[in-house]
């Protein structure tokens, strides 16, 4: 790619922006079909107990038209263990549980439809603490689990291990051991859970419109647990509002939904109140972390040992294998010559989590970043010197077998240590506001990953003969701007003006296989894909514009509208077009490509270059805090991140920006606080999410280092730049009091209770 | 209960339930459906509408309360002839739309803020001076959430649209 690039790194607007500013765009909360009913779902009131329901009261109330329970349907059950039944018989086990669903010809008679169903409850005592639920003796939590680990209540474990831990140890001068507790925090997605289905009983296929991040591993899943073909299902993406992972896994109402049309032969709808997002929409993974790891003399890191209990909630989600991200940071963010990394996920009475942009690694990266500080502590080093000395490097090879061809983690490292300047500004009288600063690095896929067996995406492209070009991608757009890096590319290699292309994206029926949006793979394997496509449709433009203007050559070039050749004779790209269409051998302008990163699947062991590249990121921080209220303050926020290269500086910042605030979110204030498996704040007046005001300044350098994996150079980007955020902010606080933080998010009350135990502490030495 | 308001530069008269919210009216009734439901609890200002030139969270108003007002709805913003107003311009020129949800409101209560500090060039000394600056924006903004873009290009926009008028 030598040439001069001419729409690529130039800051184009969303391509779909105005119907987003105008009202004009179609989310599922808009839909309205012909004699649509609407569904809502009764959730149990305990959130463990047996019960026995009756419906009879509930279905005769007029404008109720079907009222389904665990007895009405023929289900199979879901998620990523199949653990999961869609609607739950004679016991729930966690606050979310859907025991009941109605479909009705208003909103407000299926919500009267629910208070008239009659359920009777005995209570049983629940485990709300996976540690609880790993003693002897304590019923097993979900029936429905293979079972095959020793104990009835471990869902899923992780053993990775690389080089010798023994050894390193004692190479180490010093050894640090700390114990992290991290919370529950949900993606508050500003549009709430939706779906319409519509399902017709002449023909049997089901239409979906459903904000899915992966339309056709949901298809499968859809097709599964209603025993039904995937092929006669057919999934509609609306414009959706807001993502974050949360869309992964498909959710209970989503079958419950389709099962709701496919009794009463109407579209449903289902749309969640705010109330029920918070219930019922998945959670970050809450784990403890326990951390030993050690340093040698020179201050380069030794060894890391793990111990992970994750919260696996009643039901196992895809936010189970958070685990294969959360080992990577471990085993391979700095040089690290052993690594030993145990992890289970244990049932319990709680919600179960899903997949949440950053997939563990903000965990992870929490707990590395606050042990290093500690590390450089207990030798007398630096804390900018320990991490630079450790850095990552091009060339390296992990202890997982991850490659880095290209790596820009010195870099980053560099500059947001020189960005950093701590202003010693005043301090006020008592010493009441005081400042720090902390570093923290990240690692995570930059090209994909390949957790399933393919990370492929599809792509079929074609140009009409007007010279309009329609891209027709696996991959979606859930407001990322993914739509339009691709229309970029197409712009760029076909000299087709912006305005004139074409994405479709939304669509099963007519869109090529992807995997979805998730593991910030969209720009890489999309744009890789598409780029394919173009060099094949190119080569048949080519041919057919050699034969136009009389010209051996084959290597033209395109620039506004035409085909040009080296020896400057030009044609107009949809006069190719037509030609191809009306004259022989009569073709068609379009092409296909499938794009399958480089990257393997990992084996038994986790080991194995499981991304196309990898995406580096260091974060500086300096934060003020009131020592009288506990309350931080973040001041600067200076991010370094290695992006590959430059596709459009607009909507990176974009990324940058949006993941920052999420992370600062993680770090102070975002927690869903559950008392016996019980949420106490179902919304945004108690779940505080940060607002304008709360803002930080940000300051962003992209560390370009043209991977040539990726199109033009890129790396993946969408997850990076929350991941180290809330690591850099308690490292910056600690620095700040000279206190310990070992638990997240950092709230006034913690902050100052840990200034009590420091004074405590120093009262009794 | 029959109403009679200015939609969007057109009169209207419409026959409510008392217990109708503005939100719903606009949704459901009249099918404006750019305004949007984030909550229904007035924290997310998503369905933010301007009544009278003052921006308010359509969810918790009530629609009879609307009789004889005037009411902007994001479709209402749009010129007949499909061009934009200027805080969607700007909006859309400095990337501050990601998935959109909160964008209706997000545009309208940066309308409000604007035709805000309109009035109060006439009026001076009330409220926020003439040129709301950048912490001023912010605090303004405070009632709308966004979980996409981190608030900064938002600002920025709202802060473009100020700049101009200076």
């Amino acid at each position: 790619m030598s040439k001069k690039l001419k729409i690529i790194g130039t800051p184009v607007p969303k391509h779909d922006a105005k119907m987003r500013t105008t009202g004009e765009a179609i989310y599922g909360h808009d839909i309205k079909l012909p004699n649509m009913l609407y569904g809502a779902i009764l959730r149990t009131q305990h959130p463990h107990a047996e019960f026995i329901i009756d419906v009879s009261e509930a279905k005769k109330l007029p404008g109720v038209v079907c009222i389904i329970t665990a007895d009405d349907v023929d289900t199979n059950h879901i998620g990523y263990k199949r653990d999961h039944p869609i609607l739950k018989k004679n016991e729930a086990n966690c606050t979310r549980d859907e025991i009941a669903a109605v479909a009705a010809e208003t909103k407000e008679i299926a919500q009267e439809a629910l208070k008239l169903i009659k359920v009777k409850y005995k209570v049983k005592k629940g485990l709300y603490n996976p540690h609880d639920a790993l003693k002897k003796n304590v019923p097993q939590i979900n029936k429905f689990s293979s079972g095959k680990f020793e104990n009835k209540n471990i869902a899923e474990k992780f053993f990775y291990e690389h080089g010798n831990l023994e050894q390193e140890k004692k190479n180490s001068v010093a050894i640090v051991k700390r114990k992290f507790t991290l919370p529950r925090m949900t993606h508050a997605c500003m549009a709430t859970s939706n779906i319409t289905a519509h399902y017709t009983k002449t023909n049997g296929k089901l239409l979906l419109y459903s904000s899915t991040q992966v339309p056709f591993l949901y298809q499968r899943d859809m097709a599964h647990a209603l025993k039904m073909n995937p092929s006669d299902i057919r999934i509609i993406q609306p414009i959706i509002g807001g993502g974050f992972g949360s869309k992964l896994d498909m959710h209970p109402f989503e079958p419950i939904c389709a099962l709701l049309s496919i009794k009463t032969g109407k579209p449903v709808q289902i749309l969640y109140s705010r109330e029920e997002e918070f219930i019922a929409s998945p959670t970050r993974q809450p784990m403890e972390i326990e951390l030993t790891a050690g340093v040698d003399k020179n201050g380069n890191f030794t060894f890391r040992e793990i111990e992970i209990i994750k919260d696996n909630g009643a039901y196992t989600s895809w936010g189970a294998t958070t685990p294969f991200v959360i080992m990577q940071a471990f085993s391979s963010l700095y040089k690290i010559k052993a690594c030993r990394f145990n992890a289970l996920a244990v049932y319990t009475n709680n919600v179960f989590a899903g997949s949440f942009r950053g997939y563990g690694n903000p965990q992870a990266t929490f707990a590395l970043e606050r042990v290093i500080d500690l590390l450089a502590d207990e030798i007398g080093m630096d804390k900018a010197e320990i991490r630079l000395r450790n850095a990552n490097t091009k060339g390296e090879i992990t202890g997982q077998g991850l490659h880095y061809d290209t790596c820009g983690h010195k870099e980053c490292l560099q500059t947001v240590i020189k960005k950093l300047k701590v202003e010693k500004k005043k301090v006020e009288k008592n010493n009441r506001f005081k400042r720090g600063i902390g570093y923290a690095s990240m690692l995570h896929v930059g090209g994909g990953a390949k957790i399933y067996r393919s990370d492929g995406c599809g792509t079929t492209l074609k140009i009409d003969p007007y010279g309009f070009c329609t891209i027709i991608t696996g991959s979606n757009e859930i407001g990322q701007g993914s739509e339009t890096v691709l229309a970029m590319i197409a712009a760029e290699e076909l000299g087709i003006e912006l305005s004139k292309i074409k994405v479709i994206n939304t669509d099963t029926d007519v869109k090529p296989w992807d995997v979805g949006v998730h593991a910030s793979r969209t720009s890489f394997v999309a744009g890789n894909s598409l780029l394919g496509a173009i060099n094949i449709l190119k080569e048949k433009l080519n041919n057919k514009a050699a034969k136009l203007l009389n010209e051996k050559t084959k290597s033209f070039t395109y620039e506004n509208g035409n085909i040009i050749s080296p020896s400057n004779q030009q044609i107009a790209l949809d006069k190719v077009v037509r030609e191809m269409h009306f004259t022989e051998p009569n073709e068609l302008a379009i092409a296909s490509y499938f794009y399958e990163p480089s990257s393997k699947f990992q084996d038994k062991d986790f080991k194995g270059n499981v991304s196309g590249t990898y995406a580096f990121a260091s974060q500086s921080i300096s934060v003020e805090v009131d020592t009288y209220t506990g309350n931080v303050q973040v001041l600067d926020i200076h991010v370094a991140q290695d992006v590959g290269k430059v596709l459009n500086p607009l909507l990176l910042d974009g990324q940058i920006h949006g993941g920052i605030l999420q992370g600062v979110g993680y770090a102070l204030t975002e927690e869903l606080i559950f008392k016996d498996g019980e949420l106490l704040n179902p919304n945004f007046h108690n779940y505080k999410m940060l607002t304008a005001a709360d803002v930080p300044n940000i300051h962003f350098y992209p560390v370009e280092t043209n991977d040539k994996q990726g199109p033009y150079g890129a790396k993946g980007v969408g997850e990076a730049p929350l991941i180290p955020t809330a690591a850099a902010i308690a490292n910056a606080v600690c620095n700040a009091l000279d206190i310990e933080i070992v638990e997240l998010p950092i709230t006034p009350e913690r902050v100052l209770k840990a200034i009590a135990e420091k004074k405590n502490n120093k009262k009794n030495k | 209960m029959e109403i009679t308001f200015t939609l969007n530069g057109k009169k209207t008269i419409c026959h409510i339930k008392v217990s109708t919210t503005l939100l719903e009216l606009l949704r459901e009734t009249l099918n404006l459906t750019g305004t949007k439901p984030g909550c229904h609890e007035g924290e997310c200002g998503a369905c933010t509408v301007l009544i009278n030139g003052k921006s308010v969270n359509s969810c918790l108003y009530l629609a009879l309360n609307t009789n004889g007002k005037e009411i902007t709805t994001i479709e209402g913003l749009t010129k007949p002839n499909g061009g934009l107003d200027e805080v969607q311009e700007s909006m859309i020129k400095n990337g501050a739309v990601q998935c959109g949800f909160c964008t209706s409101g997000m545009v309208l209560n940066i309308k409000a803020l604007q035709l805000e500090t309109m009035q109060n060039k006439k009026v001076p000394g009330s409220g926020i001076k003439n040129s709301p600056n950048r912490n001023e924006i912010k605090k303004w903004l405070e009632g709308n959430l966004c979980r996409c873009t981190g608030y900064v290009k938002i600002i920025d926009a709202a802060e473009e649209v100020f700049n101009k008028g200076k």
